[in-house]
C-alpha cells in the first residue's frame, strides 16, 4: 500500500440553479479502501457519484485521480478521450440497474470482453478465454458463455455486469446501489461475491446504497448524506454502532426496529 | 454544352442546380481530406426513390462532366433494372457518353460491386450506400458514434466479429465487412461482398461513397490503405470459389448462382458480367458455354 489517497476529492459542489445537488464534499479515498455513501433518496448521493466518475461535471470544487504514473490528475482537466480511456481501462462502472451497464443482445462472452477488445486486445482466443475465467469468478457456468444477457437472471446479470467491469483489472470501481432491485437471498448471495472480490482484488471503491446493510458488510468506511450535505462521516462500524449525529441515529434505529 | 435547347429548359447539365453541386463537391472535397470519415451533406429530393441509388446519383451528378464515360452497374451487371435507368437518366441530363466496358469509363456508378478489371488512374468508382454507419448495429444513438469515431473508439467493431465467431466458428460477415482507412476511420464499404474489400486497398481510383436518405458522403483517395479488420488467430479471407465461372472459365473472380430449372440444376457465373463477356470476346470459354457462346437468356446476368 502506497502512503497516497486514490481519490482526492476536494469541496465539490453541484448547484441545480437555486437548488442543491450536493456541496461543500471533501475527502480522500485510499488503495483498496470501499467508502459506503449512504442516504434517503433526495440526499445528493447519486449526484455525488456522479460527480466523482465524471458523468455530471460539478459547479465548483476538484477531483483528482491518481494514475499508475502515481501522478495526480484533475478529471475535469483531462481531455475526453482521456476520461472515457480511463473510464474503461482503471475505472469501473456498476449500475443499479444491469441493462443500463451490459448490451442485452451480445453474448455474455462479448460483454466481458468488449473491454478488452477496446483496449486492442485482438486475438479471440485470449479474449474468450478471459471472458471464461471471468464468468467463473463471478459464478456463472461457462456454458452460458454465449447466452445473451436476456436470458439471465436478475442477479445473473448483475454478476455478468460486475465481470464486464473487472476484467480489465480496474482499480476504482463505483458502484450505485449495486443490489437494489434483486430479492433478498440473490442480494445476500451477491453481496458476499462482492466482499470477496473486493477484498481479493484490493479494489477501491465507492459505492452509494440507501441500504445500511449493505454498507455495513462491505464497506470500512461510510459518509452520511442529507439534503446535499454531509452529516457524519467515519469508520462504518464506528458510525453504525455508535452514531453521532441526530440524523444517522434516526437512519441506524429505524433499521433496529425492523 | 450542345445539348438540345428544350431540355436545358427543363434541367440543368446533370440535373441538380450549380448551388447543389457546388455543396456537394465541397462535400466530397472534404471527404477526400479525411479518408474514411462521413461529411453530411443536404441531400436532395431526386426523381427516384430513397434506395435507388440516390445518394451515388448526387454524387455523379455533381462530379460528371460533359466528356465523361459513364459505366452504372448493379451487383455486377450493366443491365438490371436499376443499372439501366440510372444510365438513362444521365444520357439524358447530361447527354453523356455511356459503356459497359470497365477500361473504357471515367466514372464508374455501382451497386454491391466492385469490378473485377483493377481500375486505373483517373477513374472514379461511385458508390450507392444505404447505411453509411459501421457503428449503428451496436449502438444506435447517433451522438454517441460520432463520438467514437472522433475518439477511434472502435472496440465495438471487434465485439461483432467475436459474436460472429462465437456463433459460427468463423467471421461469417460477408457483406459490409468493415475496413479501416489509412490506420485512421473504420468505414463501412457499403453491401459489397467481402471478395471486394482488397480491391479497394491502394486502389488507383478514387473511390466515393454516397448515402441519400442519411445525406453522407465519404471517400477513398487512391493509393489508400483499407485494411479488413480481423483478428490474429481468426485473419481475414475473401470468399473462395470451388469452380470456375461456366460461361467463361474464369477463376479469382466473384461468382453469382444461377438456377437453370426447377429440377435443381444450376450453375456459377461471373457477378461482373462486362469482365465475363470479355473474356468470352477474348475466346475463353466455361464448361457451359457451348461454341458458340451462352444461350443469351443466361448472360442477362443477375441473380438474388
Ligand atoms: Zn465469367
Amino acid at each position: 500500500m502506497t502512503d497516497e489517497p486514490l481519490l482526492r476529492v476536494r469541496s465539490v459542489s453541484k448547484f441545480y440553479g437555486n437548488r442543491i445537488g450536493c456541496e461543500d464534499i471533501s475527502f480522500d479515498l485510499w488503495p483498496g479502501e470501499v467508502l459506503a455513501v449512504v442516504g434517503e433518496s433526495g440526499s445528493g448521493k447519486t449526484t455525488l457519484l456522479n460527480c466523482l466518475s465524471t458523468r455530471l461535471m460539478p459547479t465548483s470544487g476538484s477531483v483528482a485521480y491518481r494514475m499508475r504514473d502515481n501522478a495526480f490528475h484533475d478529471l475535469y482537466r483531462m481531455s475526453e478521450a482521456e476520461r472515457r480511456m480511463l473510464m474503461r481501462t482503471d475505472w469501473g462502472f456498476v449500475h443499479q440497474n444491469p441493462a443500463d451497464g451490459l448490451r442485452m443482445t451480445v453474448s455474455a462472452g462479448a460483454n466481458v470482453g468488449e473491454r478488452l477488445m477496446a483496449v486492442g486486445d485482438r486475438h479471440y482466443g485470449r479474449i474468450r478465454a478471459a471472458a471464461t475465467d471471468w464468468l467463473g469468478r463471478v459464478e456463472i457456468a461457462e456454458d452460458r458463455i454465449d447466452d445473451q444477457p436476456r436470458a439471465f437472471s436478475g442477479g445473473m446479470r448483475q454478476r455478468l455486469q460486475i465481470a464486464r467491469n473487472l476484467v480489465t483489472g480496474p482499480r476504482l470501481v463505483f458502484m450505485d446501489e449495486p443490489t437494489g432491485g434483486l430479492d433478498v437471498s440473490v442480494q445476500a448471495r451477491l453481496l458476499d461475491l462482492l466482499r470477496g472480490l473486493v477484498h481479493e482484488l484490493g479494489l477501491s471503491a465507492i459505492v452509494v446504497t440507501h441500504d445500511l446493510a449493505v454498507a455495513r458488510l462491505l464497506s470500512h468506511r461510510m459518509i452520511v448524506m442529507k439534503d446535499g450535505h454531509v452529516v457524519e462521516s467515519g469508520l462504518t462500524d464506528r458510525v453504525l454502532d455508535d452514531p453521532q449525529a441526530p440524523y444517522t441515529q434516526l437512519l441506524v434505529s429505524s433499521i433496529l426496529q425492523v | 454544352m450542345n445539348a438540345p435547347s428544350d431540355t436545358i429548359a427543363q434541367y440543368n447539365f446533370a440535373y441538380l442546380d450549380e448551388q447543389t453541386k457546388r455543396m456537394i463537391r465541397r462535400a466530397i472535397l472534404k471527404a477526400i481530406a479525411i479518408p474514411g470519415y462521413q461529411v453530411p451533406f443536404a441531400s436532395r429530393e431526386m426523381p427516384m426513390p430513397y434506395g435507388w441509388g440516390t445518394g451515388g446519383v448526387q454524387v455523379t451528378a455533381s462530379i460528371i462532366g460533359p466528356d465523361d464515360v459513364l459505366k452504372v452497374i448493379d451487383q455486377g451487371a450493366d443491365d438490371t433494372t436499376n443499372a439501366v435507368s440510372i444510365r438513362a437518366f444521365f444520357q439524358k441530363v447530361a447527354h453523356v457518353a455511356v459503356t459497359t466496358h470497365t477500361a473504357d469509363a471515367t466514372i464508374v456508378q455501382t451497386r454491391h460491386r466492385i469490378p473485377e478489371e483493377p481500375l486505373k488512374e483517373g477513374q472514379v468508382l461511385v458508390y450507392q450506400v444505404p447505411i453509411p454507419e459501421p457503428l449503428r448495429f451496436l449502438e444506435p444513438r447517433e451522438t454517441e458514434t460520432r463520438k467514437m469515431h472522433a475518439l477511434e473508439e472502435y472496440g465495438l467493431m471487434h465485439v461483432k466479429l467475436y459474436e460472429d465467431i462465437a456463433q459460427h466458428g468463423h467471421i461469417a460477415t460477408t457483406f459490409a465487412y468493415p475496413v479501416k482507412v489509412e490506420g485512421r476511420y473504420v468505414m463501412d464499404p457499403s453491401p459489397t461482398p467481402k471478395f471486394d474489400n482488397p480491391k479497394m486497398h491502394m486502389s488507383r481510383a478514387l473511390q466515393l461513397f454516397g448515402a441519400g436518405r442519411e445525406k453522407r458522403i465519404y471517400a477513398v483517395p487512391p493509393h489508400t490503405r483499407v485494411e479488413s479488420l480481423d483478428f490474429e488467430d481468426h485473419p481475414f479471407e475473401v470468399q473462395r470459389f470451388d469452380e470456375p465461372c461456366a460461361l467463361c472459365g474464369g477463376m479469382d473472380v466473384y461468382l453469382d448462382e444461377v438456377i437453370l430449372d426447377d429440377q435443381g440444376g444450376r450453375m456459377f457465373v461471373c457477378s461482373d458480367t462486362d469482365h465475363c463477356e470479355e473474356r468470352r470476346d477474348a475466346g475463353h470459354r466455361g464448361h457451359l458455354a457451348g461454341e458458340d457462346g451462352p444461350p443469351s437468356s443466361i448472360s442477362e446476368g443477375g441473380t438474388q
